[in-house]
């Protein structure tokens, strides 16, 4: 098997490697806390994946320097990933701040404990 | 002023969520909330009719800044249709809403609730308005997350609201980052993130390994945000679990505009030509068929009313997946007419369990036993909002109905069409129970004696009128519906 293409492509194999482990500790993990590292790992690949596709061999930062023939890097993908950065911040905030609440209530952070409470609360409400 | 209606209708909730937490006073929050509301909705359907009338769509540059720079805002035949429901339904559940939020939201929390409430509805209506990939992708978040918020202030009521609003956020949140995948990869290809640039690129640059993992990325990004069977299982608990007025608002609107940003995408952007369109029909096709009799079925076991309805949104949601499966035109034109029909009766239902929920507490079966007599309009709303459903002639739903089964049998689909009329009339179980269990059983002697206030059912019965409106002068939403159809599948040639 030839690998230099995926050599040569390095920043997306480490991205696509970055963005299953997020999404496997998602869906893997039951503690909610890891649960939202998870998520934190796979937002991240997909920074990684725009910025560093806006990276050209040799261009320099996009600041005008009246040579015509200097090259720039894509500074859009960059501008995209701030935006997307602060979406995930908040989401990370509001991940957290239930987290806290679900601590509060059923006393736990583990999603099975929480659903046997669940289950429990219910068996409780239709027997009454 | 009316130059500038495609960006004040989103910005007028935009800024009325920050206003609404520097007044920290919750009258002054909801007569904010409800004149916003109100504008939004004005400026939405003069949007509307100026589109209808000229047929041309309406190009507003932000900023004054033209395409390839800056983001433009594209109001066309199809989001022209969208916004005015989403804005007038929000409207009308702010306004009629306010009685059930002081019933069960902290009364120290009821401004910051219609702060988020307000960034609910300008995401909303944001993500329809924008003719921006990656615009819509922070709309969508927008709206999003102040909706994990609005879902775990039922928390106050019932517990399980966290954990619901928990996993709506760790879902919402992977089905966004998989359509910003997506959207990467689509700017990859093409160097634009305009809808219409990328419409236009899409077809030159032909059949690419990265082309075909975009569709897949943003097809299954937004099949997570529609709730398509088997990607459905955070809507249940996020509904039910709700405070009344945000389950009004979200059944009504928030798949609704998921449903539009997947057609905008998929038909406006790859087009029916893009190679692996076929497999994503066929996917929606199926999938949407399953869904259809996944969300009845379970709903029929249902015995807690808000469940069992947000049960069979995901059936309804299941119709509008086959009619966007069928990748034609009528078919098309018949997920629009679904999208608008639905979200009249699914708000009409949600507003009178809404107005139940204020004397009952939860709504079930049992605790709903007799109330036909004691609260007749508001059960007769919801009556209404069951028999459209179901697709009832002279309800909008069987309008719906009849135009999708209609573009089944053009394309000679003889099964999914019978399918299609199997889970329809399946539906009739679950609201012959709620009959039953409300106008036939006796109200026992030791439950709440319900007085029923307007506050109950006007808000249901303005939108039960519109549902029957459309069902029996259903030229006008039919034609509007054609016209968006068109427009989407013309965009992508």
């Amino acid at each position: 098997m030839n690998l230099s293409p995926l050599l040569a492509q390095w920043n997306y194999v480490l991205v696509i490697g970055l963005m299953m482990i997020g999404f496997y500790t998602v869906i893997a993990r039951g503690n909610l806390i890891k649960k939202m590292v998870g998520l934190n790992i796979f937002q991240t690949s997909v920074f990684m994946l725009y910025i560093s596709m806006g990276k050209i061999k040799g261009g320099t930062a996009p600041i005008l320097t009246g040579d015509a023939t200097t090259v720039y890097s894509n500074p859009l993908p960059h501008v995209l990933i701030l935006t997307a950065i602060v979406v995930g911040v908040a989401t990370t905030a509001v991940g957290y701040a239930l987290i806290i609440r679900i601590r509060e209530t059923y006393g736990t952070i583990e999603e099975d404990e929480i659903i046997s409470a669940i289950n429990a609360q219910d068996g409780h409400q239709d027997a009454s | 002023m009316l130059a500038h209606a495609p960006i004040l209708q989103i910005i007028i909730p935009l800024l009325a969520a920050p206003l609404i937490v520097l007044l920290r006073q919750r009258d002054l929050a909801w007569i904010v909330a409800v004149a916003a509301t109100a504008l939004s909705f004005l400026f939405s359907a003069r949007l509307f009719l100026q589109v209808a009338a000229t047929g041309e769509p309406i190009i507003y540059e932000i900023g004054a800044w033209p395409a390839p720079i800056g983001i433009i805002y594209v109001i066309d035949s199809a989001n022209a249709l969208v916004m005015p429901l989403i804005a007038g339904i929000a409207f009308i559940v702010t306004l009629v809403g306010r009685g059930m939020i002081e019933a069960e939201v902290d009364a120290r929390d009821h401004t910051l609730f219609f702060s988020a409430w307000m960034l609910t509805i300008a995401g909303m209506l944001g993500q329809v308005a924008t003719n921006d990939a990656f615009n819509i992708f922070v709309f969508l978040e927008i709206s999003s997350l102040s909706a994990y918020a609005l879902v775990a202030m039922g928390a106050g009521r019932d517990a399980r609201a966290l954990p619901a609003a928990f996993n709506y956020l760790i879902l919402g949140t992977i089905g966004a980052t998989f359509y910003v995948i997506g959207i990467g990869l689509l700017y990859m290809l093409t160097g634009t993130l305009n809808i219409g640039d990328l419409a236009a690129r899409l077809p030159e640059i032909g059949d690419t390994h990265t082309g075909f993992a975009a569709l897949a990325f943003i097809a299954l990004g937004l099949f997570l945000k529609i709730a398509l069977f088997p990607l459905h299982f955070w809507l249940t608990p996020a509904y039910s679990f709700a405070p009344s007025a945000v389950s009004a608002l979200m059944a009504a609107t928030a798949t609704k505009v998921s449903v539009y940003v997947l057609i905008r995408l998929l038909f406006g952007v790859f087009g029916l030509n893009f190679s692996g369109m076929d497999e994503v029909g066929t996917l929606l096709l199926w999938l949407g068929v399953a869904g259809a009799f996944a969300g009845t079925l379970a709903a029929i076991w249902e015995t807690d009313l808000k469940r069992l309805f947000a049960q069979s949104s995901i059936a309804q949601l299941g119709y509008m997946a086959i009619g966007m499966g069928l990748m034609s035109s009528a078919g098309l034109a018949a997920t629009f007419i679904h999208l608008v029909n639905h979200a009249l009766m699914k708000g009409a239902i949600f507003l009178a369990l809404g107005g139940l929920a204020m004397h009952v507490g939860r709504v079930t079966m049992s605790s709903i036993a007799g109330v036909g007599r004691q609260a007749p309009l508001t059960v007769a709303a919801l009556l209404f909002g069951g028999l459209a459903l179901i697709g009832v002639p002279l309800t909008a739903g069987f309008i719906s109905k009849l135009y999708l089964i209609r573009a089944q049998l053009d394309q000679q689909l003889y099964v999914i069409a019978l399918l299609t009329v199997i889970s329809s009339v399946l539906a009739l179980v679950y609201v012959w129970k709620i009959i039953e269990a409300a106008y036939m059983q006796d109200r026992p002697k030791d439950a709440v004696v319900i007085r029923e206030t307007p506050a109950m059912w006007v808000g249901a019965w303005i939108l039960v009128i519109a549902t029957i409106y459309f069902g029996v002068q259903a030229e006008s939403l039919v034609d509007a519906a054609f016209r968006a159809a068109e427009t989407m599948l013309g965009d992508a040639q």
